[in-house]
């Protein structure tokens, strides 16, 4: 019963989409404020009834309810409650349900907003956004139906595939899908921007707070996503350029830089055009991502067994969104006013610098990842492009950008002093070039680019921090005078250096994996495996069971130099109900650094047994964590939880350095 | 020879009209993305890797010493370890065999009869030094070039990797 209600309330919220998606824009175009309006009641039931459709799903996964095909392909008796609640997203039709849940999510936010937005505006973005509901929830309900009965009812189910079952993985999904999909409200706006023909500072500062939300979800997203196949894949990478990955980095690089030209647009009403095509591209690129996941169409390491009929349907639905907003961006955005002049030397001029590098190397992403498509088609050639084409393309883009960013972000707007703000960093700059040197003449013999990283790192970090500090200590005389300006610095000043510098910490850990090593050996009970700093001591073998699984558990002893650590425990598992083998790596961190073991076959006697040293790794995740919260830090800011101020009345551009 | 003509003293704070600054503006992102065109075709050059079936190896005349990745069926009875890290194994498509050494653990859901894809260096007389094997996520999932392989040399059985369709939350 429950398991049809669901079914039934999905279907009606495919209806009240349909009604969200056409009613406010039949509205708009006749004038009418009553049907124009009916877009936020339609957002709110759409949502209701998505969220009843997916709490019977989680029901019935809770209940183990076999009777439904979904929860007997990916469920278990045994499983964990935990387990037993992240399956419901751990497959195609649980997540494709989290996918529109999120999404209708989005649109019951915007509908409840107080923020006073021009009822145009509102009922334009609210059209959009049931729009693209209908589009997933057709998909969903036609393609992906995870309420589907089976019959007869098997007795036990296939049980959730185990390297999903892990609580990193648990999280990864809502936490990347809200990034994502949060990107259909910034899409959305600029849909209705374009056919409202009209837009301002206004639309800037309505669609930043979604644009950062999105942003930093996204960035949390990726992050979860990359120290889950750090630990769980047991082989020690975390990040392959591989297409799944590319597919949510590729929203996250435009996304970035959205965050930037809405900045731009709201200070100073400027780049308009451009911030609305970005807007566009950036939730193209989401759906694109979804495309590649979801077809299969690239062979990745994150693979899963896919349909090809899905394929077909998502690749419409990009299409006729990605066509659509484009044609109608290129019917419209003509209309659209020009926005203001800027200097050469200036803020927003650093912040045009900063959007053609992220797109440009956005777009080196792009090439990298559809390239094998495209020659595929043409040639038939089958190639696969891997992290060579990146570290020559990606990162000669980036490395530029991230020189001067320091720079951009202490330029004043309007009018910048480029020699002042090259004075205000030289501190920073000086002792980056310092550490690199040091560090190169301590590590001679070794990688020469990671201690120039290592030193990027430090001068990005030190940037962010001195700028903070210059402006706390402005002006202000003792400790009482600076905490109060420090409080009453605008939040997005703190979310720009906490971003910043997060960015920074990253570029240290990637730039220390130059450092890392591995080594691998046959290990029997007593015997030691030495790489890089640590020293790992094989104790014993035992096997040990857990709810739905059967393990074989290595315990070692850990020693960096001579000092000991704690022990570790590495484990190969087998699942019984799929009878798959996984790898749950033993790790033990050390300050900032982890020794890394994973188990291979036993053997006469022994273990195969591989030892990482992974110098700084925890700062490529810790600086994403700051990166995050800074976003959370500028979405916090006054000026979004404020009334915006009026149309067609934008105030001036306030000369507070935010941003 | 030309002399450059002596050309007019420009003011000390010359004032960029509307074209001129939007004339800049695409000239540095003409230039940004132009830099970025030509690494990615420099990229493109040698870092790309091609993909191959064992036949197709000897059809395209692969010559020894070319990098690329190798697809196909890990073949029943030819998985051999020696030294413990040591690890050799023949990949088919049915038709033609290729012996692979690798050097390193397994991914876990390597096995006899299943589909695999590692990527390396062809030495010429159908031997292959892998540096990694690539792993899966899933059992039943077939690397789509492994399947066209197979489906050429006429091996393929359909529903053979396939069972319940499983692709998880990660996209």
């Amino acid at each position: 019963m429950i398991v049809e209600i669901g079914h039934y309330a999905l279907a009606l919220a495919l209806g009240v989409s349909v009604i969200q998606a056409v009613v406010p824009f039949w509205g708009v175009f006749r004038q009418d404020r009553t049907l124009a309006s009916v877009g936020s009641s339609a957002a709110l039931v759409s949502f209701a009834l998505v969220a009843l459709s997916f709490a019977a799903l989680v029901t019935s996964y809770v209940r183990s309810d076999f009777s439904v095909g979904n929860v007997v392909a990916n469920s278990h008796s045994a499983q964990p409650l935990i387990y037993k609640l992240t399956s419901v997203w751990g497959n195609h039709e649980g997540s494709m349900l989290l996918w529109v849940l999120i999404l209708t999510l989005f649109g019951a936010l915007v509908a409840l907003s107080r923020r006073s937005l021009p009822p145009r505006l509102r009922a334009g973005a609210l059209a959009a956004q049931g729009l693209v509901a209908v589009a997933f929830l057709a998909f969903t309900l036609l393609t992906s139906n995870p309420f589907q009965r089976l019959s007869p009812v098997p007795a036990e189910g296939q049980d959730l595939n185990p390297i999903l079952q892990d609580l990193g993985l648990a999280i990864h999904p809502p936490l990347l899908y809200v990034g994502y999909v949060g990107f259909s409200i910034t899409y959305a706006f600029a849909v209705a921007a374009l056919i409202d023909g009209r837009i301002d500072a206004m639309w800037a500062r309505a669609v930043r707070p979604w644009t950062l939300l999105a942003w930093t979800f996204l960035t949390l997203g990726i992050a979860m996503g990359s120290y889950w196949a750090y630990y769980e894949l047991g082989w020690g990478g975390w990040w392959f350029w591989d297409p799944v990955e590319n597919a949510s980095f590729m929203p996250w690089l435009a996304g970035t830089a959205l965050i930037h030209s809405t900045v731009v647009m709201e200070k100073r009403d400027a780049l308009k055009v451009w911030t609305i095509l970005l807007a566009i591209l950036t939730f193209s690129l989401s759906l694109l991502g979804t495309f590649i996941v979801r077809s299969g169409v690239l062979t990745s390491v994150h693979s899963f067994a896919t349909d090809p009929a899905r394929g077909l349907f998502i690749l419409l639905i990009l299409i006729f969104f990605v066509g659509g907003s484009l044609a109608l961006f290129a019917w419209r955005a003509p209309l659209l006013r020009q926005g203001g002049l800027f200097a050469p030397v200036s803020r927003e001029s650093a912040l045009v610098v900063n959007n053609v590098f992220l797109a440009t190397a956005c777009a080196t992403v792009f090439v990298g990842t559809l390239y094998p498509l495209l020659l595929e088609m043409v040639t038939g050639d089958k190639i696969s492009v891997g992290p060579p084409f990146y570290n020559a393309t990606f990162v000669p883009v980036m490395v530029p950008l991230l020189l001067i960013l320091p720079l951009g972000q202490s330029l004043a707007w309007k009018r910048g002093d480029l020699l002042g703000a090259a004075q205000r960093n030289a501190m920073a700059f000086g002792i980056a070039v310092l550490a690199a040197l040091a560090l190169l003449f301590f590590t001679r013999g070794g990688p020469v680019l990671a201690p120039l990283g290592v030193g990027l790192g430090i001068f990005l970090v030190l940037a962010a921090g001195f700028d903070l500090g210059e402006r706390i200590m402005m002006r202000a005389s003792g400790w009482r005078a600076m905490l109060s300006r420090a409080r009453g610095l605008p939040r997005s000043a703190w979310g720009t250096a906490f971003a910043h510098a997060g960015i920074g910490l990253s570029i240290i850990g990637i730039a220390a994996q130059a450092w890392s090593t591995e080594a691998i050996t046959v290990l029997k009970p007593g015997e030691r495996l030495t790489s890089g700093r640590y020293t790992i001591v094989l104790e014993g073998m035992s096997p040990r069971s857990g709810p739905n699984f059967r393990a074989e558990v290595a315990r070692f002893r850990v020693f960096s130099g001579d000092r000991e650590l704690a022990p570790v425990e590495a484990s190969k598992r087998v699942y019984t109900a799929r009878s798959m083998p996984t790898t749950e790596a033993g790790i033990r961190t050390d300050g900032l650094s982890q020794a890394y073991v994973s188990l291979g076959e036993a053997q006469d006697g022994g273990v195969a047994v591989r030892l990482y040293d992974k110098p700084l790794i925890l700062l490529i995740w810790i600086g994403s964590l700051v990166m995050a919260l800074g976003g959370g830090l500028s979405l916090t800011d006054r000026r979004f939880r404020l009334a915006a101020p009026k149309r067609a009345a934008p105030t001036a551009a306030a000369p507070q350095p935010a941003e | 020879m030309t002399i450059a003509q002596p050309t007019r003293p420009l003011p000390a704070k010359r004032r960029f009209t509307r074209k001129q600054r939007r004339l800049t503006l695409i000239a540095m992102a003409g230039a940004v993305l132009s830099l970025a065109a030509g690494l990615v075709l420099f990229a493109m050059r040698d870092t790309i890797v091609f993909f191959y079936g064992p036949t197709e190896i000897t059809e395209k005349g692969v010559l020894p010493g070319t990098r690329m990745r190798l697809g196909g069926l890990v073949e029943a009875g030819s998985v051999q370890r020696s030294d413990g890290k040591r690890v050799t194994f023949a990949v088919t498509d049915g038709k033609t065999s290729i012996k692979v050494g690798y050097d390193g653990l397994l991914p876990d859901l390597f096995r006899e009869g299943q589909g695999v894809v590692t990527e390396g260096v062809f030495e010429g007389a159908g031997r292959f030094k892998a540096d990694s094997v690539l792993a899966k996520h899933d059992e039943t999932y077939m690397p789509r070039e492994v399947a066209d392989t197979l489906k050429k040399q006429g091996h393929w059985q359909p529903g053979a990797a396939g069972a319940p369709a499983a692709p998880p939350a990660k996209p």
